[in-house]
């Protein structure tokens, strides 16, 4: 290890951080559908370009099209001491394994009375964005993070990326790791450390108020910040990164200092894990807030296709600053 | 072709059936005193299948099993008084008592688990044999499951994996020919079920279910074939349970005459009388054989029934493998 940092886009993140575990990792060996031969090598965003060439079709592996015995198998690969990182193409298509995710990975520690570690990967991606409509760009984050026994890492930047997978491999429970389809291409600074779980990013300081976003929202509030610095307003912008296990401790250390809180995903709002973050402040940080919390999130809708309705359903920049000025109001 | 052993196979395996006999035909009596929460599923009458394919087995070896799950574990060599504990829900079970009847896993022998969701274990033991594939570790996998699990989606997914990458699994279909209270007259059209695995390209054999050496025969025929990386075998044992689905089974989908048919065909009364015809047992051996085996058993029971239940804290452990993640 020890390279230089460098700035790159997220697939290209992901794809370093895919070479260095099968370098470092011999227990390691990524599977999943069309990853090898599909667009330029590496599948529908280029993760996997390249890996098959350096590490061989018994570590890097096409699939059929088989995501319940997929996500099952490679459950029991890693209680069987391999680690398997498992690409499921879009998290829409998770729920025809939900089985192998929730009843036997997410269960197996537990139910066996801790004799079996899963280490389990699932690499897959959410979100809106690019016209991928409803069974293509939905945010599940939340029905993940919901289930005892499941990691869940939601990275926003490339540096990200990489760090967390890194660790999402070396951890020995299974890991609902959720990219984002829309920030494949964004770049970013990669520094090539492993980044532990539950640590939440603080991406912008501020004193006035406490942004908490992941993904395609982090982004756009840190543009929501700009436009409030220019009306004098001070935004704190966190990104949590892992929404299991989830880092609160930043988030009242910032509301202490701000008073206010708006709490954005791209998940459905309601029931979404906003709620929970804004649950938590109210019940542990109440006399820190100066204000109601605010929450965003995707209207109850499933991802229309037209790119105006799509946009319209989804928390934008304009809806993250009338959050801030109404909960400053 | 491999041979049977009258004294290594059969002796060993008939002991091994009727001891397990003796362990399950105590659940129903265990569960109506109220020592047994939730619901047990005991395999009386289809002993041959778990005893014949475990004898095909290494330790290394893995198995992944279904709800009615005792008789696999068990014979995979999992202790008797261990197994007993779990399903009481006691402190010393394999699972400290968080696993219960449906959910017992033995790690140090390869049981990856009795199962609660119908088929699930199918995909399960085609992940150990692909970790096999992965590792070289040489290790087959198990997969057993019923005829009504033969209907869910998993199947099709998991024969076609498991032939095209030649994985080291044998997938055990027992045909007790109840899915819970559904016949398989009405629940399949084609009841030969190595129709299932032909059609995948995995190499399908039917046996006698009730005949230990005919499942030993055919399981280390598909042990040695999936050990020398030739791929996956169907064995699909036609076989019968003589209690209900579970303790407490009214059993008003099936006749009395049904049940003694297959009661005639009992798995472990006919290997005693092969075995006596062949020589290498008698009737007073046979006999005090059951003794000892009954008293085995009350042994293991005794074991359970001491255990102490588990520490309440013990409930807010083992979710994750950082322990403060839960702690919460």
């Amino acid at each position: 290890m020890s390279k230089a940092p460098k700035s790159m886009s997220t697939w290209r993140a992901l794809n370093a951080a895919l070479h260095d575990i099968l370098e470092d990792t011999p227990e390691a060996f990524v599977l999943g559908e069309d990853i090898t031969t599909w667009g330029t090598g590496g599948g529908i965003y280029g993760v996997t370009r390249k890996l098959a060439d350096v590490y061989g079709k018994n570590r890097v592996m096409d699939t059929p099209i088989s995501e319940e015995v997929l996500i099952s198998a490679a459950t029991a690969a890693a209680s069987r001491g391999t680690r398997p990182i498992l690409e499921i193409m879009y998290s829409d298509f998770a729920f025809l394994g939900f089985d192998g995710i929730i009843n036997q990975a997410a269960k197996s520690r537990y139910m066996f009375g801790g004799q079996f570690d899963v280490p389990l990967v699932i690499r897959t991606n959410g979100g809106s964005g690019i016209g991928k409509a409803a069974q293509h760009s939905q945010s599940l984050e939340t029905l993940f993070a919901h289930i005892p026994g499941l990691e869940v890492a939601v990275p926003g930047t490339p540096g990200d990326a990489y760090g967390l997978l890194r660790h999402a491999v070396t951890t020995n429970n299974p890991t609902i790791f959720l990219e984002h389809k829309n920030l494949y291409y964004d770049k970013g600074l990669v520094d090539f450390e492993p980044l532990p779980f539950g640590q939440a990013r603080i991406a912008r300081v501020g004193t006035d108020v406490t942004i908490v976003a992941t993904q395609q929202i982090l982004a756009r509030s840190l543009v929501a910040a700009e436009i409030l610095e220019a009306d004098g307003i001070s935004a704190e912008v966190i990104d949590p990164r892992t929404l299991f296990p989830f880092d609160m401790d930043t988030v009242y250390a910032s509301v202490a200092k701000t008073g206010h809180l708006v709490v954005g995903h791209e998940a459905v709002r309601d029931y979404g894990w906003g709620a929970e973050f804004v649950a938590e402040v109210v019940e542990n940080s109440w006399d820190k807030l100066d204000a109601a919390p605010v929450r965003l999130g995707a209207a109850r809708t499933p991802i229309p296709y037209s790119e105006e309705l799509e946009a319209a359903v989804i928390p934008t920049v304009d809806k993250i600053v009338a959050a801030v000025r109404r909960t400053l109001a | 072709m491999p041979d049977f052993d009258n004294e290594k196979q059969g002796i060993t395996g008939l002991r091994l059936m009727a001891k397990i006999r003796e362990f399950e035909r105590r659940m129903p009596l265990l569960s109506e005193e109220g020592l047994i929460r939730g619901s047990t599923h005991p395999s009386v009458g289809m002993e041959a299948v778990a005893v014949g394919v475990s004898l095909a087995l290494e330790t290394g070896d893995a198995v992944a099993s279904n709800h009615r799950g005792h008789a696999h574990t068990l014979a995979k060599g999992a202790d008797f008084g261990r197994t007993m504990a779990e399903i009481l829900g006691r402190s010393d079970g394999y699972c400290g008592g968080k696993g219960g009847s449906m959910h017992i896993g033995v790690k140090e022998i390869g049981v990856l688990g009795t199962n609660g969701i119908v088929g699930a274990g199918i995909g399960i033991a085609t992940g150990s044999a692909l970790a096999a594939k992965v590792s070289g570790d040489g290790s087959v996998a198990v997969a057993y499951f019923g005829d009504g699990a033969s209907n869910q989606g998993v199947l099709a997914e998991a024969f076609n994996l498991a032939a095209i990458w030649n994985l080291p699994v044998i997938f055990v279909l027992e045909n007790n020919h109840y899915a819970q209270s559904a016949s398989i007259e009405e629940m399949v059209a084609q009841p030969d079920f190595t129709q299932r695995g032909i059609a995948y390209g995995v190499k399908s054999v039917a046996v006698n279910g009730m005949d230990m050496r005919d499942v030993y025969l055919a399981a280390r025929e598909a042990v040695d074939k999936a050990r020398a990386g030739d791929g996956p075998t169907l064995i699909v044992a036609d076989t019968y349970r003589y209690l209900g689905h579970m303790a407490g089974d009214t059993e008003i989908y099936r006749n009395a005459d049904e049940v003694k048919q297959w009661h005639d065909k009992d798995p472990i009364a006919f290997l005693a009388s092969v075995l006596i015809d062949a020589g290498v047992l008698d009737n007073e051996r046979w006999t005090s054989m059951q003794a000892e085996l009954a008293t085995e058993v009350q042994a293991a029971e005794d074991f359970a029934r001491n255990s102490p239940f588990p520490d309440v804290s013990t409930a807010f452990t083992d979710v994750y493998d950082k322990e403060e993640e839960v702690s919460r």
